[in-house]
Protein backbone atom coordinates (compact mmCIF):
# COMPACT_ATOMS: atom_id res chain seq x y z
CA UNK A 1 0.00 0.00 0.00
CA UNK A 2 1.60 3.55 -0.98
CA UNK A 3 1.72 5.71 2.07
CA UNK A 4 -0.55 8.85 1.12
CA UNK A 5 -0.95 12.14 2.97
CA UNK A 6 -4.55 10.82 4.61
CA UNK A 7 -2.35 7.98 6.14
CA UNK A 8 -4.16 8.56 9.14
CA UNK A 9 -1.09 7.57 11.60
CA UNK A 10 0.49 10.23 9.53
CA UNK A 11 -1.93 12.74 10.14
CA UNK A 12 -2.06 12.36 13.50
CA UNK A 13 1.68 12.49 13.80
CA UNK A 14 1.48 15.96 11.72
CA UNK A 15 -1.05 17.65 14.19
CA UNK A 16 0.69 16.92 17.43
CA UNK A 17 4.30 18.05 15.54
CA UNK A 18 1.60 21.47 14.89
CA UNK A 19 0.93 21.65 18.83
CA UNK A 20 4.28 21.02 20.09
CA UNK A 21 5.42 23.73 17.44
CA UNK A 22 3.07 26.25 18.62
CA UNK A 23 3.14 25.49 22.48
CA UNK A 24 7.50 25.97 21.98
CA UNK A 25 6.47 29.11 20.12
CA UNK A 26 4.45 30.38 22.65
CA UNK A 27 6.36 29.88 25.39
CA UNK A 28 9.45 31.74 23.41
CA UNK A 29 7.16 34.54 23.25
CA UNK A 30 6.10 34.90 26.37
CA UNK A 31 9.97 34.54 28.36
CA UNK A 32 11.15 37.05 25.55
CA UNK A 33 7.97 39.02 25.98
CA UNK A 34 8.99 40.15 29.92
CA UNK A 35 12.81 40.55 29.12
CA UNK A 36 11.45 42.83 26.53
CA UNK A 37 8.84 44.65 29.12
CA UNK A 38 11.40 45.05 31.86
CA UNK A 39 13.99 46.71 29.19
CA UNK A 40 11.28 48.76 27.80
CA UNK A 41 10.36 49.97 31.28
CA UNK A 42 13.99 50.68 32.21
CA UNK A 43 14.35 52.67 28.81
CA UNK A 44 10.89 54.79 29.55
CA UNK A 45 11.62 55.61 33.08
CA UNK A 46 15.45 55.76 33.13
CA UNK A 47 16.74 57.14 29.96
CA UNK A 48 14.84 60.80 31.00
CA UNK A 49 17.45 61.18 34.07
CA UNK A 50 19.92 60.65 31.77
CA UNK A 51 22.53 63.39 31.63
CA UNK A 52 26.25 64.39 32.42
CA UNK A 53 25.15 64.83 35.67
CA UNK A 54 24.30 61.72 36.25
CA UNK A 55 28.03 60.90 35.72
CA UNK A 56 29.63 64.36 37.31
CA UNK A 57 27.58 64.65 40.11
CA UNK A 58 27.38 63.17 43.81
CA UNK A 59 24.28 61.06 45.08
CA UNK A 60 22.18 64.26 46.10
CA UNK A 61 20.68 64.71 49.61
CA UNK A 62 16.68 64.40 49.27
CA UNK A 63 15.24 66.94 47.94
CA UNK A 64 17.63 68.25 45.21
CA UNK A 65 19.33 67.77 42.24
CA UNK A 66 22.49 65.24 41.55
CA UNK A 67 23.93 62.45 40.08
CA UNK A 68 25.73 59.01 40.37
CA UNK A 69 29.26 60.11 40.13
CA UNK A 70 30.23 58.25 43.27
CA UNK A 71 28.26 55.16 43.40
CA UNK A 72 29.57 54.36 39.25
CA UNK A 73 33.00 55.00 40.86
CA UNK A 74 32.55 53.03 43.99
CA UNK A 75 31.05 50.04 41.63
CA UNK A 76 34.09 49.97 39.57
CA UNK A 77 36.44 49.77 41.87
CA UNK A 78 35.05 47.40 43.84
CA UNK A 79 34.18 45.32 41.21
CA UNK A 80 37.94 45.21 39.55
CA UNK A 81 39.64 44.74 43.05
CA UNK A 82 37.20 41.55 42.86
CA UNK A 83 38.34 40.54 39.89
CA UNK A 84 41.84 41.21 40.68
CA UNK A 85 41.51 39.06 43.42
CA UNK A 86 38.74 36.39 42.15
CA UNK A 87 40.11 35.78 38.74
CA UNK A 88 43.77 34.21 39.38
CA UNK A 89 42.26 31.74 42.29
CA UNK A 90 39.56 30.62 39.74
CA UNK A 91 41.77 30.31 36.84
CA UNK A 92 44.13 28.62 38.71
CA UNK A 93 41.65 26.03 40.59
CA UNK A 94 40.35 25.53 37.45
CA UNK A 95 43.22 24.80 36.13
CA UNK A 96 43.94 22.03 39.12
CA UNK A 97 40.47 20.71 38.00
CA UNK A 98 40.88 20.54 33.90
CA UNK A 99 44.37 19.68 33.84
CA UNK A 100 46.26 18.44 36.99
CA UNK A 101 43.35 16.57 39.26
CA UNK A 102 41.45 15.17 36.29
CA UNK A 103 41.60 11.81 37.85
CA UNK A 104 42.33 12.59 41.72
CA UNK A 105 38.71 11.97 43.79
CA UNK A 106 39.80 15.43 44.95
CA UNK A 107 38.84 17.17 42.10
CA UNK A 108 35.22 16.09 41.87
CA UNK A 109 34.77 17.10 45.31
CA UNK A 110 35.87 20.53 44.52
CA UNK A 111 33.88 20.90 41.83
CA UNK A 112 30.80 19.34 44.13
CA UNK A 113 31.93 21.93 46.20
CA UNK A 114 31.99 24.85 43.53
CA UNK A 115 28.61 23.77 42.54
CA UNK A 116 27.04 24.74 45.87
CA UNK A 117 29.17 27.63 45.98
CA UNK A 118 28.04 28.95 42.49
CA UNK A 119 24.83 28.73 43.16
CA UNK A 120 24.75 29.91 46.64
CA UNK A 121 22.30 32.64 47.70
CA UNK A 122 24.31 35.71 47.25
CA UNK A 123 23.18 37.53 51.13
CA UNK A 124 24.98 34.70 52.46
CA UNK A 125 28.02 35.18 51.48
CA UNK A 126 27.68 39.16 52.33
CA UNK A 127 26.48 38.17 55.64
CA UNK A 128 29.78 35.57 55.74
CA UNK A 129 32.06 37.96 54.78
CA UNK A 130 30.49 40.47 57.45
CA UNK A 131 31.09 38.08 60.17
CA UNK A 132 34.81 37.16 58.89
CA UNK A 133 35.87 40.78 57.84
CA UNK A 134 33.65 43.75 58.97
CA UNK A 135 33.09 42.88 62.54
CA UNK A 136 36.40 42.61 63.40
CA UNK A 137 37.65 45.40 61.71
CA UNK A 138 35.19 47.19 63.12
CA UNK A 139 33.67 49.26 59.80
CA UNK A 140 32.19 48.43 57.03
CA UNK A 141 34.66 48.41 53.59
CA UNK A 142 35.36 48.39 49.86
CA UNK A 143 37.63 46.29 50.82
CA UNK A 144 35.26 44.06 52.59
CA UNK A 145 32.61 44.74 49.50
CA UNK A 146 35.72 43.51 47.19
CA UNK A 147 35.78 40.27 49.16
CA UNK A 148 32.58 39.32 49.11
CA UNK A 149 32.26 40.17 45.56
CA UNK A 150 35.26 37.92 45.39
CA UNK A 151 33.90 34.88 46.46
CA UNK A 152 30.93 35.50 44.01
CA UNK A 153 33.45 35.30 41.22
CA UNK A 154 35.22 32.44 41.87
CA UNK A 155 33.04 29.84 41.36
CA UNK A 156 32.16 31.23 37.49
CA UNK A 157 35.49 31.59 36.80
CA UNK A 158 36.30 28.26 37.80
CA UNK A 159 33.44 26.55 36.40
CA UNK A 160 34.06 28.26 32.97
CA UNK A 161 38.22 27.71 33.00
CA UNK A 162 37.26 23.89 33.73
CA UNK A 163 34.71 23.64 30.99
CA UNK A 164 36.89 25.28 28.67
CA UNK A 165 40.36 23.68 28.84
CA UNK A 166 37.91 20.03 28.90
CA UNK A 167 37.25 21.66 25.70
CA UNK A 168 40.74 21.72 24.95
CA UNK A 169 41.02 18.21 22.79
CA UNK A 170 43.97 15.50 24.46
CA UNK A 171 45.45 15.40 21.12
CA UNK A 172 46.63 18.68 21.45
CA UNK A 173 48.23 18.02 25.01
CA UNK A 174 49.61 15.03 23.77
CA UNK A 175 51.11 16.73 20.69
CA UNK A 176 52.56 19.69 22.81
CA UNK A 177 54.16 16.58 25.09
CA UNK A 178 55.23 14.94 21.64
CA UNK A 179 58.20 17.53 21.79
CA UNK A 180 59.24 17.46 24.94
CA UNK A 181 57.09 20.06 26.27
CA UNK A 182 56.74 19.74 29.88
CA UNK A 183 53.22 20.07 31.39
CA UNK A 184 53.39 23.40 32.93
CA UNK A 185 54.53 25.19 29.89
CA UNK A 186 52.00 22.49 27.91
CA UNK A 187 49.30 24.47 30.29
CA UNK A 188 50.62 28.09 29.71
CA UNK A 189 51.68 28.11 26.35
CA UNK A 190 48.99 25.59 24.43
CA UNK A 191 45.85 24.98 26.82
CA UNK A 192 45.40 28.05 27.98
CA UNK A 193 46.21 29.84 24.04
CA UNK A 194 43.65 27.63 23.19
CA UNK A 195 41.04 28.47 25.49
CA UNK A 196 41.73 31.62 26.00
CA UNK A 197 38.34 32.67 24.28
CA UNK A 198 36.43 30.81 26.23
CA UNK A 199 38.23 31.55 29.76
CA UNK A 200 38.03 35.68 29.27
CA UNK A 201 34.30 34.84 28.41
CA UNK A 202 34.17 33.41 32.21
CA UNK A 203 35.51 36.55 33.65
CA UNK A 204 34.01 39.10 31.67
CA UNK A 205 30.04 37.11 32.84
CA UNK A 206 31.99 37.36 36.11
CA UNK A 207 31.90 40.68 35.62
CA UNK A 208 28.12 40.70 34.80
CA UNK A 209 27.63 38.54 37.48
CA UNK A 210 28.52 41.08 40.73
CA UNK A 211 28.03 44.27 38.54
CA UNK A 212 23.84 44.00 39.76
CA UNK A 213 24.79 42.27 43.11
CA UNK A 214 23.33 44.50 46.24
CA UNK A 215 22.67 41.85 49.02
CA UNK A 216 27.33 41.37 49.61
CA UNK A 217 27.55 45.06 49.50
CA UNK A 218 24.75 45.99 51.88
CA UNK A 219 26.28 43.98 54.28
CA UNK A 220 30.01 44.94 53.41
CA UNK A 221 30.50 47.82 51.92
CA UNK A 222 27.42 49.54 52.49
CA UNK A 223 26.88 53.13 51.27
CA UNK A 224 28.70 56.18 51.37
CA UNK A 225 26.54 59.64 50.17
CA UNK A 226 29.90 61.16 49.39
CA UNK A 227 32.43 60.61 46.90
CA UNK A 228 35.48 58.05 48.41
CA UNK A 229 38.04 56.34 46.90
CA UNK A 230 39.33 55.13 50.33
CA UNK A 231 38.94 51.81 49.94
CA UNK A 232 39.11 51.33 54.01
CA UNK A 233 36.14 53.17 54.29
CA UNK A 234 32.22 52.55 53.35
CA UNK A 235 31.53 52.67 49.59
CA UNK A 236 28.79 53.40 48.04
CA UNK A 237 27.88 51.41 44.62
CA UNK A 238 24.97 51.54 42.07
CA UNK A 239 22.95 48.63 43.17
CA UNK A 240 23.03 49.86 46.63
CA UNK A 241 22.16 53.32 45.97
CA UNK A 242 19.28 51.56 43.89
CA UNK A 243 17.89 49.83 46.81
CA UNK A 244 18.11 53.00 48.68
CA UNK A 245 16.92 55.56 46.22
CA UNK A 246 14.22 53.14 44.84
CA UNK A 247 12.48 52.44 47.99
CA UNK A 248 13.02 56.54 48.75
CA UNK A 249 9.88 58.66 48.81
CA UNK A 250 11.79 61.53 47.24
CA UNK A 251 10.83 61.65 43.09
CA UNK A 252 14.12 62.79 42.61
CA UNK A 253 16.07 59.67 44.56
CA UNK A 254 13.73 57.19 42.45
CA UNK A 255 14.50 58.86 39.26
CA UNK A 256 17.97 58.69 39.65
CA UNK A 257 17.32 55.12 41.05
CA UNK A 258 15.77 54.42 37.64
CA UNK A 259 19.00 55.82 35.69
CA UNK A 260 21.33 53.63 37.15
CA UNK A 261 19.45 50.54 36.71
CA UNK A 262 19.47 51.78 32.92
CA UNK A 263 22.89 51.87 33.23
CA UNK A 264 24.18 48.63 35.07
CA UNK A 265 21.45 46.68 32.44
CA UNK A 266 23.28 48.35 29.98
CA UNK A 267 26.90 47.49 30.72
CA UNK A 268 25.76 44.06 31.47
CA UNK A 269 24.32 43.62 28.07
CA UNK A 270 27.46 45.33 26.56
CA UNK A 271 29.65 42.76 28.59
CA UNK A 272 27.48 39.91 27.95
CA UNK A 273 27.34 40.93 23.46
CA UNK A 274 31.54 41.75 24.30
CA UNK A 275 31.81 37.61 25.74
CA UNK A 276 29.20 35.91 22.73
CA UNK A 277 31.53 38.06 20.07
CA UNK A 278 34.18 36.33 21.65
CA UNK A 279 33.69 33.01 21.51
CA UNK A 280 31.58 33.71 18.38
CA UNK A 281 35.05 34.43 16.44
CA UNK A 282 36.98 31.50 18.37
CA UNK A 283 34.17 29.15 16.25
CA UNK B 1 39.61 -1.10 7.96
CA UNK B 2 37.48 -3.85 6.84
CA UNK B 3 38.99 -5.32 3.81
CA UNK B 4 37.33 -5.63 0.28
CA UNK B 5 38.50 -7.20 -2.94
CA UNK B 6 39.91 -4.37 -5.01
CA UNK B 7 42.87 -3.96 -1.48
CA UNK B 8 43.90 -7.48 -1.60
CA UNK B 9 44.43 -7.08 -5.50
CA UNK B 10 46.34 -4.07 -4.21
CA UNK B 11 48.74 -5.53 -1.27
CA UNK B 12 49.88 -8.44 -3.75
CA UNK B 13 51.12 -6.36 -6.38
CA UNK B 14 53.04 -3.21 -3.70
CA UNK B 15 53.72 -0.46 -6.12
CA UNK B 16 57.20 -0.42 -4.49
CA UNK B 17 58.94 -3.41 -4.04
CA UNK B 18 62.01 -3.36 -1.45
CA UNK B 19 64.92 -5.64 -2.03
CA UNK B 20 65.70 -7.85 -0.01
CA UNK B 21 67.74 -6.61 3.25
CA UNK B 22 70.30 -8.22 4.96
CA UNK B 23 69.33 -7.76 8.38
CA UNK B 24 73.34 -7.93 9.73
CA UNK B 25 74.33 -4.83 8.43
CA UNK B 26 71.34 -2.70 9.81
CA UNK B 27 71.92 -0.42 12.73
CA UNK B 28 69.64 -1.33 15.83
CA UNK B 29 68.04 1.80 16.95
CA UNK B 30 65.44 0.30 19.57
CA UNK B 31 65.46 -3.51 20.72
CA UNK B 32 62.51 -4.08 22.50
CA UNK B 33 62.48 -7.15 25.27
CA UNK B 34 59.75 -8.86 26.71
CA UNK B 35 57.55 -6.12 26.82
CA UNK B 36 54.23 -6.40 28.11
CA UNK B 37 51.99 -3.36 28.69
CA UNK B 38 48.97 -3.01 30.81
CA UNK B 39 45.61 -0.84 31.10
CA UNK B 40 45.07 -0.92 34.80
CA UNK B 41 44.42 -4.93 34.97
CA UNK B 42 43.84 -5.61 31.14
CA UNK B 43 47.34 -7.04 29.48
CA UNK B 44 47.23 -5.41 26.20
CA UNK B 45 50.56 -6.42 25.19
CA UNK B 46 52.06 -9.54 25.45
CA UNK B 47 55.73 -10.45 25.40
CA UNK B 48 56.76 -8.20 22.72
CA UNK B 49 60.40 -8.87 21.02
CA UNK B 50 61.14 -6.39 18.12
CA UNK B 51 64.27 -4.36 16.78
CA UNK B 52 63.75 -1.07 15.00
CA UNK B 53 66.33 -0.21 12.20
CA UNK B 54 68.33 3.02 11.76
CA UNK B 55 67.21 4.49 8.82
CA UNK B 56 64.57 2.46 8.05
CA UNK B 57 60.79 2.34 8.10
CA UNK B 58 58.98 -0.35 9.77
CA UNK B 59 55.13 -0.08 9.85
CA UNK B 60 53.12 -1.77 12.39
CA UNK B 61 50.09 -3.45 10.89
CA UNK B 62 47.17 -5.27 12.45
CA UNK B 63 43.33 -5.37 13.02
CA UNK B 64 41.88 -2.60 15.32
CA UNK B 65 42.40 -3.41 19.38
CA UNK B 66 45.40 -5.38 18.59
CA UNK B 67 47.84 -3.08 20.50
CA UNK B 68 49.87 -1.32 17.51
CA UNK B 69 48.87 1.77 18.72
CA UNK B 70 49.70 1.03 22.07
CA UNK B 71 53.33 0.18 21.32
CA UNK B 72 54.06 2.88 19.49
CA UNK B 73 52.67 4.93 22.05
CA UNK B 74 55.23 3.16 24.85
CA UNK B 75 58.02 4.32 22.34
CA UNK B 76 58.14 8.11 23.36
CA UNK B 77 56.31 7.36 26.62
CA UNK B 78 53.32 9.01 25.26
CA UNK B 79 50.79 6.57 27.47
CA UNK B 80 52.72 8.23 31.22
CA UNK B 81 49.81 11.04 30.53
CA UNK B 82 47.08 8.84 31.65
CA UNK B 83 47.32 7.21 35.43
CA UNK B 84 46.85 2.93 35.35
CA UNK B 85 48.98 2.68 32.54
CA UNK B 86 52.16 0.92 32.80
CA UNK B 87 54.84 -1.38 30.70
CA UNK B 88 57.34 -3.98 31.76
CA UNK B 89 60.26 -5.36 30.00
CA UNK B 90 62.89 -3.14 28.33
CA UNK B 91 62.96 -0.86 25.22
CA UNK B 92 66.80 -0.05 24.76
CA UNK B 93 66.84 2.96 22.80
CA UNK B 94 70.78 3.38 21.54
CA UNK B 95 71.70 1.10 24.73
CA UNK B 96 69.39 2.69 27.58
CA UNK B 97 65.83 1.39 29.04
CA UNK B 98 63.87 4.13 27.89
CA UNK B 99 61.37 2.60 30.65
CA UNK B 100 63.19 3.16 33.63
CA UNK B 101 61.89 6.00 35.98
CA UNK B 102 65.07 7.93 35.63
CA UNK B 103 64.74 8.59 32.41
CA UNK B 104 64.03 12.34 31.74
CA UNK B 105 60.91 12.06 29.76
CA UNK B 106 60.86 15.45 27.95
CA UNK B 107 64.53 14.71 26.87
CA UNK B 108 63.30 11.22 25.42
CA UNK B 109 60.20 13.06 23.62
CA UNK B 110 62.90 15.22 21.83
CA UNK B 111 64.32 12.24 20.54
CA UNK B 112 61.86 10.11 19.96
CA UNK B 113 59.09 12.97 17.62
CA UNK B 114 55.10 11.88 16.87
CA UNK B 115 53.12 12.47 14.74
CA UNK B 116 49.07 11.94 15.21
CA UNK B 117 46.37 10.71 13.19
CA UNK B 118 44.48 13.99 13.35
CA UNK B 119 46.60 17.11 12.48
CA UNK B 120 47.76 18.71 15.62
CA UNK B 121 49.06 22.16 14.92
CA UNK B 122 49.22 24.63 18.04
CA UNK B 123 47.09 27.61 18.57
CA UNK B 124 49.55 30.19 16.84
CA UNK B 125 50.53 31.00 13.85
CA UNK B 126 52.43 28.78 11.03
CA UNK B 127 55.65 30.11 12.23
CA UNK B 128 55.32 29.95 15.69
CA UNK B 129 54.56 26.69 15.55
CA UNK B 130 58.05 25.59 14.06
CA UNK B 131 59.68 27.86 16.48
CA UNK B 132 58.12 27.04 19.68
CA UNK B 133 59.69 23.59 19.25
CA UNK B 134 63.33 25.01 18.10
CA UNK B 135 63.23 27.46 20.90
CA UNK B 136 62.78 24.60 23.61
CA UNK B 137 66.12 23.61 23.27
CA UNK B 138 68.24 25.97 21.40
CA UNK B 139 68.59 29.51 22.02
CA UNK B 140 69.45 30.78 18.60
CA UNK B 141 69.41 34.63 17.27
CA UNK B 142 65.97 35.19 15.29
CA UNK B 143 68.02 34.42 11.82
CA UNK B 144 69.15 31.25 12.68
CA UNK B 145 65.82 30.37 13.53
CA UNK B 146 64.42 31.90 10.72
CA UNK B 147 66.68 29.53 8.50
CA UNK B 148 65.59 26.38 10.97
CA UNK B 149 61.75 26.83 10.23
CA UNK B 150 62.38 27.59 6.19
CA UNK B 151 64.51 24.14 6.34
CA UNK B 152 61.95 22.19 8.76
CA UNK B 153 59.10 23.72 6.38
CA UNK B 154 60.63 22.76 3.18
CA UNK B 155 61.54 19.14 4.63
CA UNK B 156 57.84 18.46 4.70
CA UNK B 157 57.26 19.79 1.39
CA UNK B 158 55.57 22.61 2.98
CA UNK B 159 57.83 26.12 2.41
CA UNK B 160 56.38 26.93 -0.85
CA UNK B 161 52.65 27.07 -0.10
CA UNK B 162 53.00 29.18 3.41
CA UNK B 163 56.19 31.07 2.84
CA UNK B 164 54.11 33.91 2.24
CA UNK B 165 51.99 33.60 5.06
CA UNK B 166 54.39 32.52 7.80
CA UNK B 167 52.15 34.83 10.37
CA UNK B 168 48.99 33.49 9.61
CA UNK B 169 47.60 30.82 12.00
CA UNK B 170 48.67 27.18 11.51
CA UNK B 171 44.57 25.99 12.24
CA UNK B 172 43.98 28.00 9.09
CA UNK B 173 45.75 25.66 7.03
CA UNK B 174 43.65 22.84 4.76
CA UNK B 175 44.11 19.08 6.69
CA UNK B 176 46.86 18.17 4.70
CA UNK B 177 49.11 21.16 5.20
CA UNK B 178 48.29 20.70 8.74
CA UNK B 179 49.50 17.69 8.53
CA UNK B 180 52.71 18.58 7.10
CA UNK B 181 53.34 21.37 9.59
CA UNK B 182 52.78 18.58 12.68
CA UNK B 183 55.81 16.45 10.46
CA UNK B 184 57.19 20.24 10.31
CA UNK B 185 57.58 20.99 13.70
CA UNK B 186 58.27 17.38 14.77
CA UNK B 187 61.13 17.70 12.41
CA UNK B 188 62.59 21.21 13.76
CA UNK B 189 63.03 19.68 17.47
CA UNK B 190 65.87 17.46 15.90
CA UNK B 191 65.04 14.06 16.51
CA UNK B 192 66.22 10.70 15.73
CA UNK B 193 63.08 8.97 15.59
CA UNK B 194 59.60 9.91 13.90
CA UNK B 195 56.66 7.75 15.46
CA UNK B 196 53.70 8.33 13.37
CA UNK B 197 50.29 7.07 14.09
CA UNK B 198 48.12 6.82 11.32
CA UNK B 199 49.10 9.88 9.91
CA UNK B 200 46.81 9.48 6.74
CA UNK B 201 43.95 8.58 7.91
CA UNK B 202 41.90 11.69 7.88
CA UNK B 203 43.71 12.87 4.83
CA UNK B 204 42.22 12.84 1.19
CA UNK B 205 44.27 10.57 -1.52
CA UNK B 206 46.30 13.55 -2.56
CA UNK B 207 47.39 14.80 0.85
CA UNK B 208 48.34 10.82 1.56
CA UNK B 209 50.40 10.27 -1.29
CA UNK B 210 52.47 13.82 -0.25
CA UNK B 211 53.04 12.15 3.55
CA UNK B 212 54.15 8.99 1.97
CA UNK B 213 56.29 10.38 -0.57
CA UNK B 214 57.85 12.58 2.97
CA UNK B 215 58.22 9.42 4.64
CA UNK B 216 60.44 7.62 2.48
CA UNK B 217 62.27 10.81 2.24
CA UNK B 218 62.58 11.40 6.03
CA UNK B 219 64.27 7.92 6.64
CA UNK B 220 67.52 9.09 4.86
CA UNK B 221 67.97 11.03 8.13
CA UNK B 222 65.48 9.16 11.02
CA UNK B 223 64.46 5.89 11.91
CA UNK B 224 60.80 5.95 11.28
CA UNK B 225 57.85 3.76 12.61
CA UNK B 226 54.93 3.71 11.57
CA UNK B 227 50.95 2.99 12.39
CA UNK B 228 48.85 1.94 9.41
CA UNK B 229 44.88 0.70 8.80
CA UNK B 230 45.96 0.68 5.77
CA UNK B 231 48.13 -2.17 3.95
CA UNK B 232 48.64 -0.75 0.65
CA UNK B 233 50.38 2.19 2.65
CA UNK B 234 52.81 0.02 4.41
CA UNK B 235 53.77 -1.90 1.64
CA UNK B 236 53.97 1.25 -0.11
CA UNK B 237 55.98 3.25 2.35
CA UNK B 238 57.84 0.45 5.25
CA UNK B 239 61.01 -1.58 4.66
CA UNK B 240 59.87 -4.02 7.62
CA UNK B 241 56.50 -4.76 8.41
CA UNK B 242 55.09 -6.17 11.95
CA UNK B 243 51.94 -7.85 11.75
CA UNK B 244 50.53 -7.66 15.52
CA UNK B 245 47.27 -9.59 16.91
CA UNK B 246 45.55 -9.37 20.15
CA UNK B 247 48.08 -7.91 21.84
CA UNK B 248 50.48 -10.36 20.20
CA UNK B 249 53.40 -9.60 17.54
CA UNK B 250 52.83 -12.71 15.16
CA UNK B 251 55.31 -11.79 12.27
CA UNK B 252 58.02 -9.43 11.96
CA UNK B 253 60.14 -8.91 8.37
CA UNK B 254 60.87 -7.52 4.91
CA UNK B 255 58.24 -6.24 4.16
CA UNK B 256 57.78 -7.80 0.22
CA UNK B 257 58.44 -10.80 1.89
CA UNK B 258 56.16 -10.68 4.54
CA UNK B 259 53.04 -9.77 2.00
CA UNK B 260 53.93 -11.91 -0.62
CA UNK B 261 55.01 -15.32 1.41
CA UNK B 262 53.51 -14.51 4.62
CA UNK B 263 54.88 -17.11 7.32
CA UNK B 264 52.11 -17.50 9.85
CA UNK B 265 48.74 -18.31 8.90
CA UNK B 266 46.96 -15.50 10.93
CA UNK B 267 49.25 -12.68 8.67
CA UNK B 268 48.28 -14.10 5.85
CA UNK B 269 44.22 -14.34 6.68
CA UNK B 270 44.28 -10.56 7.60
CA UNK B 271 46.59 -9.28 4.35
CA UNK B 272 44.27 -11.45 2.03
CA UNK B 273 41.22 -9.75 3.86
CA UNK B 274 40.29 -12.73 5.78
CA UNK B 275 39.70 -11.08 8.77
CA UNK B 276 40.19 -7.68 10.13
Amino acid sequence: MAITAANSLYIRRRSRNIVAKTLAYAATAFGLGWLVLILGVLLYNGIGGLSLDVFTQNTPPPGSAGGLQNAIVGSIAMTALAIVIGTPIGVLAGTYMAEYGRHDRLASIVRFINDILLSAPSVVVGLFVYEVMVAPMGHFSGYAGSVALAVIVIPVVVRTTEDMLRLVPDTLREAAASIGLPRAHMILRIAYRAARAGIVTGILLAVARISGETAPLLFTALNNQFFSVNMNAPMPSLPVVIFQFALSPYEEWQKLAWTGALLITVTVLALSILARSLTARKQ
Amino acid sequence: MSMNSHDVATVSTPKVTHAAIDTASLGEKVSIRNLEFFYGDTRALKNINLSLYANKTTAFIGPSGCGKSTLLRILNRMYDLYPGQRATGQVLFDGENLLDASVDINLLRARIGMVFQKPTPFPMSIYENIAFGIRLYEKLPRAEIDARVESALRRAALWDEVKDKLTASGLGLSGGQQQRLCIARTVAVKPEVILFDEPCSALDPISTAKIEELIDELKQDYTIVIVTHNMQQAARVSDFTTFMYLGELIEFGNTATLFTTPRDKRTQAYITGRFG
